[in-house]
């Protein structure tokens, strides 16, 4: 059949003329370039898992190149044989040669790395959630920011919520460098997750369950947190910072944060009790008692506002009181634009004193 | 019926009996875990009694798989043991189901391992 083989093996007369292999468009390039340098730049810095700050994240760390290092040699392996099979040797090979590669390549060797990795893995999760050493310190999820209290006392446990005391803070977290320091995780409402990728996590903070993480960091730093648990419009934008000092400074800041608020007059504050800030916002030391929001008595010592998304500035301060969904979608808090700028800007300027 | 008159007919039964087994195995091990973990109280406290369960209830799941393999093997043997099934038979179908139920048996077995491993290893609910 002349005609079926030149059918198969080339162009007929007439027939479209065959074209060569699609080129990649250069904007595809460009892409996918942008893409792998995204990729690699998440490798450092304050939110990434290979930084090394913490024991858990280390030994994550340790298995995440393993694993890489191991699945890279499978499959220049994989791809090997298949160039072997289909362009070096591409005649039969016997029936006893692939059963032989079956059994050991398909079987043996998966159930081998698969048994040694699981066994790795069972030994490692038992260490991880070992007994602290260090505070308890309580972190509930809140829409869309992380109510927190160190120096509580309680335990895990279900149909319960976080236990009640300790000293209120928001949105940033101290831990004491060295020390195995125990999270209790819960939400009022709706499910979170708390996730710390450069030191330990992610644990879920579940309605009516009080859950316990254990981390520890190993090297002095400021780190991000994430809620990493859809919970609703703020979702992406409800983050925290973690800052790892060394135990004598941690105890001198808990010791700090329990103090009352450190200026309890003048026309920022009046200005916040008179708009009704209070209603939702604690100052310790003032009237001001509302338990809806973050407590504010120490916001001027944060280092962001918004649960982790803006650089705790007056002028940043001023912007998010005015317009809070511009700044946060799906932020709880309403926009207070209607209120006389100087107002704002004297509120802000008292907030930040409140160091 | 089959080559030797002490041979039993295969079916799908008789195939899928290994990963039935290995299934119910999974959910059994998960439930009585999770029940005995769910207060989330005391992550220290030894679950001995729920480690000694999952070990006994994958001793008899490991000990049905390893029958069923065996009785696969004895039987694809008596079968002519081949693995090439180009054949239009009642001969090479059953000899088919039988490897395959070899197979599958020798899968569940491994799966129903790594399901108990973690109480091996894993002492208290933490």
């Amino acid at each position: 059949m002349p005609q079926g083989r030149l059918r198969r093996n080339g162009p007929a007369a007439g027939s479209p003329p065959r074209h060569h292999a699609p080129r990649r468009s250069p904007v595809l390039r460009a892409f996918s370039l942008a893409g792998l340098l995204a990729l690699l730049s998440a490798c450092t810095g304050p939110q990434s898992t290979l930084t090394g700050a913490g024991s858990e994240a280390a030994q994550v760390e340790t298995l995440f190149w393993v694993m890489l290092v191991g699945a890279v040699l499978i499959w220049v392996f994989t791809i090997g044989l298949s160039i072997y099979a289909t362009r070096v040797h591409p005649e039969r090979h016997s029936e006893k040669t692939g059963t032989r590669l079956i059994l050991w390549g398909g079987v043996a060797f998966p159930v081998v790395v698969l048994t040694a990795l699981l066994v790795y893995g069972l030994k490692l999760m038992p260490e991880f959630r070992a007994e602290a050493n260090g505070p308890t310190i309580a972190v509930s999820g809140e829409r869309f920011w992380f109510r927190v209290a160190y120096g509580v006392e309680g335990e895990p446990g279900v149909v319960k919520s976080l236990p009640p005391g300790g000293v209120e803070s928001a949105n940033e977290i101290w831990l004491p460098v060295g020390v195995r320091s125990a999270i209790l995780l819960g939400s009022p409402d709706v499910v979170h997750s708390f996730w710390v990728p450069s030191i330990a996590g992610k644990m879920d903070m579940i309605p009516g369950r009080v859950n316990r993480l254990v981390i520890e960091p190993v090297k002095e730093g400021v780190y991000n947190g994430v809620c990493t648990e859809f919970c609703g419009d703020a979702h992406g934008q409800m983050g925290f910072r973690v800052v790892v000092v060394s135990p004598g400074d941690y105890e001198a800041y808990v010791a700090a944060q329990s103090q009352p608020a450190a200026v309890t007059s003048g026309p920022g504050f009046e200005a916040f009790m008179e708009n009704g800030c209070d209603a939702c916002h604690a100052v310790r030391g003032t009237e001001a008692d509302g338990s809806v929001g973050p407590d504010l008595t120490h916001l001027g010592s944060r280092l962001t506002i918004a649960a982790g998304i803006l650089d705790n500035t007056p002028e940043n301060l001023v912007r998010f009181i005015s317009a809070t969904e511009h700044v946060k979608q799906g932020v709880e808090m309403p926009a207070y634009g209607m209120v006389p700028n100087e107002e704002i800007a004297a509120i802000a300027a008292w907030l930040e004193q409140l160091k | 019926m089959f080559g030797s008159s002490r041979q039993t007919a295969d079916n799908l039964w008789t195939l899928i009996a290994p990963p039935t087994i290995w299934a119910f195995h999974f959910v059994i091990c998960y439930v009585v875990a999770a029940v005995r973990c769910a207060p989330n109280t005391g992550p220290f406290e030894a679950i001995l009694a729920t480690r000694w369960f999952i070990l006994a209830f994958t001793l008899v799941c490991l000990l049905a798989i390893a029958l069923i393999f065996r009785r696969s093997v004895v039987e694809w043997r008596g079968h002519g043991s081949g693995t090439v099934n180009d054949e239009d038979n009642p001969t090479a179908r059953e000899r088919f189901l039988e490897f395959s139920t070899i197979l599958l048996a020798g899968l569940s077995f491994l799966a129903v391992v790594f399901t108990a491993l973690p109480a091996a290893f894993i002492t208290d609910c933490r």
